[in-house]
């Protein structure tokens, strides 16, 4: 193929992503060299016509102004003036009582405070589970390709723990496995993150707050950090987690 | 009719680091929907979405380090939410089975010009075939086309390494040179048989 070293790099090269320096060095070849040329100029037409085709959608005025009003910092004046008052005191009761309980929470206590919802809203669900399975051979490969690291589950012949099945979550933005398990009709949620994508609050002796309403323990391995939480016994809680830590060891 | 979630809560009486929301957040409120229709197929959904997105962002917005980039940032929460929602879990069950080699970039092969062949599409036969691409090709190329996002704010938006970026937009280009080309070639080819059934008769 002619000018194969150039083509390759054509596509970077029309997405201005090559160092300033190669830049000139390849619009100097573009102009010198025809083939290269009508490459780049096929791949202009094909990026304009992406960028027209895919501005598609226009979100309707209603719309916008509904999420404006829900994001802005008060509500807007036309409102009636009874609606008025009670919204005025809805939002100094609620602005001084998240102002409070935000003052009051440091970052630490927010994310196992976002755990326990974690694991609240999933037993809610109607589908807890993605992937339904009491086989750790079949739940532990579902999570390849969806988590960015790997992890140990724990051989749980001659306990009362069984496993019930896995799905994906999300922690500050962080994906991570979530993993369900039943011990005497009690659910147990196992959250493992990577360590370093939580917060810099949570450091490596971390302990969950004896204010929860949940049993938990949470601890740093390897590069993960795990919480074990559900409203089973602390000895049982405690059994869970020391399974895991002996799978990871 | 869906339950309204709407709320007024004076977060900035907090926080006067909130007060900048706003200012940051609505200017790319268009961009957002156009983003989440593209992901949803749904004008309800991706209203959902949009909506699920702007409270998520207001509520971690205390996390965000001013300066940094808060549309990457905020374009990665409503692609987590999306990845998080039934529908995004069903797409996430279709990610690329070949391995994504970090900037291994290779020389563009094609048969038709495109030229020739974007010529011949039109806006809505090209709009079908995007639509018609797995969602991690298609997210990829409107950040980079549409949304003309550099590959650092791509990398930042998808959590993925650079390497990554280029090559999978590569192959999200080539999937949908090769869609295109197909439905072309189909239409083509439709058009010849609609045209001998007449010729017979």
């Amino acid at each position: 193929m002619v000018c194969e070293s150039w083509k390759t790099k054509l596509e970077t090269y029309l997405d201005a992503e090559l160092a300033s320096e190669r830049m000139r060095e390849f619009d100097a070849h573009v102009h010198s060299c025809a083939s290269c040329a009508a490459d780049a100029l096929d791949q202009v037409q094909m990026k304009r016509a992406i960028q027209v085709a895919g501005k598609r959608f226009v979100p309707s005025a209603d719309f916008r102004r509904r999420v404006q009003n829900s994001i802005a910092k008060k509500p807007q004046r036309s409102f009636r003036m009874a609606w008025m008052l009670a919204a005025a005191a809805m939002v100094l009761i609620v602005g001084s009582l998240t102002s409070a309980y935000l003052a009051a929470r440091s970052g630490r206590d927010r994310t196992f405070s976002e755990i326990a919802d974690l694991h609240v809203e999933t037993l809610a669900s109607s589908t807890p589970v993605d992937v339904i399975s009491t086989d750790r051979h079949t739940v532990k490969p579902w999570f390849q390709g969806k988590i960015p690291f790997a992890f140990n589950l724990p051989e749980l012949q001659n306990t009362e723990i069984s496993l019930l099945g896995g799905r994906m979550t999300y922690l500050d933005q962080t994906p991570g496995a979530h993993l369900i398990y039943d011990v005497r009709k009690h659910h147990i949620s196992v959250f493992v993150f990577q360590e370093r994508a939580l917060p810099a609050s949570l450091n490596a002796s971390s302990r969950a707050p004896k204010t929860s309403p949940f049993n938990m323990e949470t601890w740093s391995q390897n590069g993960l950090r795990y919480f074990v939480i559900g409203d089973a016994s602390p000895t049982d809680i405690n059994h869970l987690a020391n399974l895991f830590k002996a799978a990871s060891s | 009719m869906r339950p309204a979630l709407f709320y007024y809560v004076d977060v900035s009486a907090a926080d006067p680091h909130l007060d900048s929301f706003e200012e940051l957040a609505m200017p790319l409120f268009d961009q957002l929907y156009n983003f989440a229709h593209w992901l949803t197929h749904n004008r309800e959904e991706a209203e959902d979405l949009v909506q699920e997105t702007y409270a998520k962002a207001l509520k971690g917005f205390s996390s965000f380090e001013l300066g940094t980039n808060f549309r990457a940032w905020i374009y990665r929460i409503l692609r987590n939410t999306f990845l998080t929602s039934r529908k995004g879990l069903k797409v996430t069950m279709t990610v690329p089975l070949d391995a994504e080699e970090d900037g291994q970039e290779v020389a563009i092969e094609r048969d038709t010009p495109e030229t020739i062949l974007f010529a011949r599409a039109n806006q809505e036969q090209l709009a079908s075939a995007m639509d018609a691409l797995p969602v991690y090709f298609r997210e990829i190329l409107l950040l980079c086309e549409v949304e003309e996002m550099s590959y650092q704010e791509i990398a930042e938006t998808l959590s993925v390494p650079m390497g990554t970026v280029m090559s999978r937009l590569s192959r999200a280009r080539k999937a949908l040179r090769d869609r295109l080309r197909n439905q072309l070639e189909g239409t083509a080819g439709a058009t010849a048989i609609v045209k001998g059934t007449n010729h017979g008769l």
